[in-house]
C-alpha cells in the first residue's frame, strides 16, 4: 500500500493538523516509510502467538464505584479560551 | 413448565405503488449503566447537575491523565449479558474510535470494536398471547458517553456541558430480525423492562438514559427467508440508520416513515443510499444529517491506555447465581403457579414491583382472584391518580387481608370494594375494619331466611309474578341485599330466595 499525496491530506484532515500544500509529499513519503517498515514486520510469521499487550504481567486496574472526583467546575474550565455560564462556548456546531 | 411455545408474528407488509414491501429493522440501543460513578474516572453520573461539576480531569482529557475502569461498571454489562442468555467473553478489550466534535474533549470515544465483553444472545419479544419475536442480540460492548452540546442558547456559540462525558453506556447490538415499526418499540419496551429487572440500567428514556439507533432498510416478500436461510446480507436492501431516538412513538414514526421513503425510491427506480439519518418529529420525517463521508472514518486501533480485560469464570458464575427471577420466567411462573392468564401475567410482571406486589398478594391465596383484585382495582385505582405501585397506599398484606376476608366468607365482593376504598384512603388493618364498622356478611340463614320470609309476605303479586317466571327471583335477591345493607351472603340468599319461592 502506498500513501499519495491526496491521503496525506485527508489523514491531517481527519487529524485537525494543518499541514501545508508544499509539505504534502514530504508527509506522504513519512507515511510510506512507516508502512514500510511495518510490511517488513508483516514478515514475521507469528500464526498462534498470543499479541502481547505489557511487558510485565499485570492485570487491568480497577476502581470501585464511587464518586471521588469532580465538583470542580472552575479548574475544568479554567484553561477554556471562553466559558460561560458554567459551559463551555465554542463556534457554533449545527448538524 | 416454563417453556411456553410462541409462534412468531407476521411480518407488516406496506403495499407500494408497484408492490408489497416488507420491512428488516435492526437495533443498536445505548443503555446508559447505572452506576454512581463514570467509566473511568471517579466523578459523580447524577444527572442535572451543575454544567461541568461532574467532570473528573481524565474525563476533560487533560494531559497525562489515564483512564481506570469501574468493575461495578463491567459487573453490569455481565449481568446484562446473562440477562439476555448471550455468551460472555472473560477476555475483551477497549479501542479508540477517533472523530472530532466539541463535546467529546479526547477527540476519541473509548469502546469495545473487536472484542466486545458479550457476545451472542437473544430477547423475546412477546406480541400478543402466544406470539412473540424471537431476537438475536450479536454483541454487548461498553462504552463511554459524550457531552452535550447546546446549541440555542446563544445565536453564535453553542454550550458544551461535559457532565455526562465518559458515562458508562452498554451498547446492545441486535441482529436484523425486527420485521415491523410495532415490534421494534415492543423490543424496546422488552429490552428496558429487563435492564430494569436487572436493576443494571435505570430505563429512563426522557433523560437520555436509553436511546435507540434503528437500522431501516426494505425487501420484496420472500427475500428475508432466503437471508435467514444463509445470513447472506445481499438479500436485504440497503438499510438507513436513524440516529438516537428517545421515545417507543417516535421509533415507530420514524421507521414507518423511513421505509415508505425508501420504497418510493426503489420504485421510482432509484436506489438508496446508505446513511446517517435524523428523525425530526414535528416534521414527521426523517433526514439525512449532512455529516461529510470522512466523519464515519473513525480509525479505529486498540487503546493503549488499557490493558485487555480479563474477568474469571467464577465471577460471572457468582453473577449468575445471583440474577434475579427475570420477565419471562416470572410471565409463565404466574400463569402455571397461579393460574391467571396470559395477558394478566403480562399486565402483572410489566415492571418489578407489581410483580413483587402481586405474588405476595397471591401467595397461598386464589390466584386469579388475586390478579383481579391487583389489576382491576388497586391499578385502575393508582391510575385514576396517576400513581405508580410504589406509592401504592394499600400494601400488599392489607390487599391479601382483603382477599382472606373474602375467601371466609366474612364479607361479600361487593363489601370488599367498600372496604377496599376505605383501606385505600384511610388505612388500617381490613379485618379490623370490618369488626369495627360492622361490614361482616350475614351468613346466618337464620337471619337471612327471615328477611326473605318478610319480603315474601309484603309482596304476594310479585311473588306470583315469580313463580311464572324464574328469572324475576333476583328482585327478591336484591329486596332481601337491599334489607340487610349489602351485607348478607349474596350465595346464601340465592338458595333460600329460589328454595321458598319454588316452595
Amino acid at each position: 500500500m502506498s500513501i499519495d499525496i491526496e491521503t496525506a491530506r485527508r489523514v491531517a484532515k481527519l487529524a485537525r493538523i494543518k499541514v501545508e500544500d508544499d509539505h504534502l509529499p514530504d508527509l506522504a513519503q513519512e507515511f510510506n516509510n512507516i508502512l514500510g517498515f511495518i510490511e517488513q514486520l508483516n514478515e514475521v510469521d507469528v500464526e498462534g502467538v498470543e499479541p502481547m499487550t505489557s511487558v510485565t504481567p499485570m492485570r487491568l486496574k480497577r476502581r470501585t464505584d464511587e464518586v471521588t472526583d469532580g465538583g470542580m467546575q472552575d479548574r475544568i474550565l479554567a484553561n477554556a479560551p471562553d466559558a460561560r455560564e458554567g459551559f463551555f462556548a465554542v463556534p457554533k456546531v449545527v448538524e | 413448565m416454563l417453556d411456553l411455545s410462541y409462534e412468531s408474528p407476521a411480518p407488516k407488509v406496506i403495499a407500494g405503488a408497484k408492490h408489497d414491501w416488507e420491512l428488516v429493522i435492526g437495533l443498536e440501543v445505548h443503555a446508559q449503566i447505572a452506576s454512581k460513578a463514570k467509566l473511568f474516572s471517579g466523578a459523580s453520573t447524577q444527572f442535572g447537575a451543575e454544567p461541568n461539576s461532574n467532570v473528573a480531569f481524565v474525563d476533560a482529557a487533560m494531559p497525562g491523565m489515564l483512564p481506570v475502569i469501574n468493575e461495578f461498571c463491567v459487573e453490569q454489562a455481565v449481568r446484562t449479558g446473562l440477562g439476555l442468555k448471550a455468551q460472555i467473553n472473560l477476555r475483551s478489550a477497549f479501542d479508540r474510535k477517533n472523530y472530532f466534535y466539541p463535546d467529546l474533549p479526547q477527540g476519541y470515544q473509548i469502546s469495545q470494536l473487536y472484542h466486545p465483553i458479550v457476545g451472542e444472545g437473544e430477547v423475546l419479544v412477546n406480541m400478543a398471547p402466544g406470539i412473540a419475536r424471537r431476537v438475536r442480540i450479536e454483541r454487548i460492548h461498553m462504552e463511554q458517553d459524550a457531552g452535550k452540546s447546546i446549541h440555542d442558547m446563544d445565536p453564535t456559540m453553542s454550550f458544551v456541558d461535559l457532565n455526562r462525558t465518559g458515562v458508562a453506556l452498554m451498547e446492545i447490538v441486535s441482529r436484523p430480525d425486527i420485521r415491523g415499526p410495532e415490534e421494534a418499540a415492543a423490543y424496546v419496551v422488552k429490552l428496558r423492562q429487563i435492564l430494569r429487572y436487572l436493576g443494571t440500567c435505570d430505563g429512563n428514556m426522557q433523560n437520555g438514559n436509553l436511546r435507540a439507533d434503528v437500522n431501516v432498510s426494505v425487501c420484496r416478500p420472500g427475500d428475508y427467508e432466503k437471508y435467514q436461510e444463509t445470513q447472506d446480507f445481499s438479500h436485504l436492501g440497503t438499510r438507513c440508520e436513524i440516529k438516537n431516538m428517545n421515545s417507543m412513538r417516535f421509533i415507530q414514526q420514524a421507521i414507518d416513515y423511513e421505509a415508505r421513503r425508501q420504497i418510493a425510491i426503489l420504485e421510482d427506480g432509484g436506489s438508496v443510499v446508505q446513511e446517517t439519518r435524523l428523525y425530526d418529529p414535528d416534521k414527521g420525517e426523517t433526514r439525512s444529517m449532512r455529516s461529510k463521508e470522512e466523519a464515519h472514518d473513525y480509525r479505529y486501533f486498540p487503546c493503549p491506555d488499557l490493558l485487555p480485560l480479563e474477568i474469571e469464570q467464577g465471577w460471572v458464575d457468582d453473577i449468575q447465581a445471583n440474577l434475579p427471577e427475570l420477565p419471562d420466567e416470572k410471565r409463565a411462573r404466574f400463569v402455571t403457579e397461579y393460574g391467571v392468564t396470559e395477558y394478566d401475567a403480562d399486565v402483572l410482571t410489566a415492571d418489578v414491583e407489581s410483580g413483587h406486589y402481586f405474588d405476595e398478594v397471591a401467595k397461598g391465596r386464589d390466584g386469579k382472584l388475586a390478579a383481579n383484585w391487583v389489576i382491576n382495582e388497586l391499578f385502575g385505582r393508582l391510575k385514576k391518580e396517576d400513581h405508580g405501585i410504589a406509592d401504592s397506599p394499600v400494601s400488599a398484606a392489607q390487599l391479601g387481608g382483603i382477599l382472606d376476608l373474602i375467601a371466609k366468607g366474612d364479607i361479600s365482593g361487593k363489601i370488599a370494594k367498600d372496604l377496599f376504598e376505605i383501606v385505600y384512603t384511610e388505612g388500617g388493618d381490613p379485618a379490623q375494619i370490618v369488626e369495627d364498622r360492622g361490614m361482616r356478611q350475614v351468613t346466618d340463614t337464620g337471619a337471612i331466611e327471615a328477611a326473605v320470609d318478610k319480603i315474601i309476605a309484603e309482596n304476594p303479586a310479585q311473588v306470583e309474578k315469580a313463580k311464572q317466571n324464574p328469572k324475576l327471583a333476583g328482585w327478591f335477591v336484591g329486596q332481601v341485599m337491599k334489607a340487610t345493607g349489602g351485607k348478607a351472603n349474596p350465595k346464601a340468599v340465592n338458595e333460600i330466595v329460589a328454595a321458598k319461592l319454588a316452595g
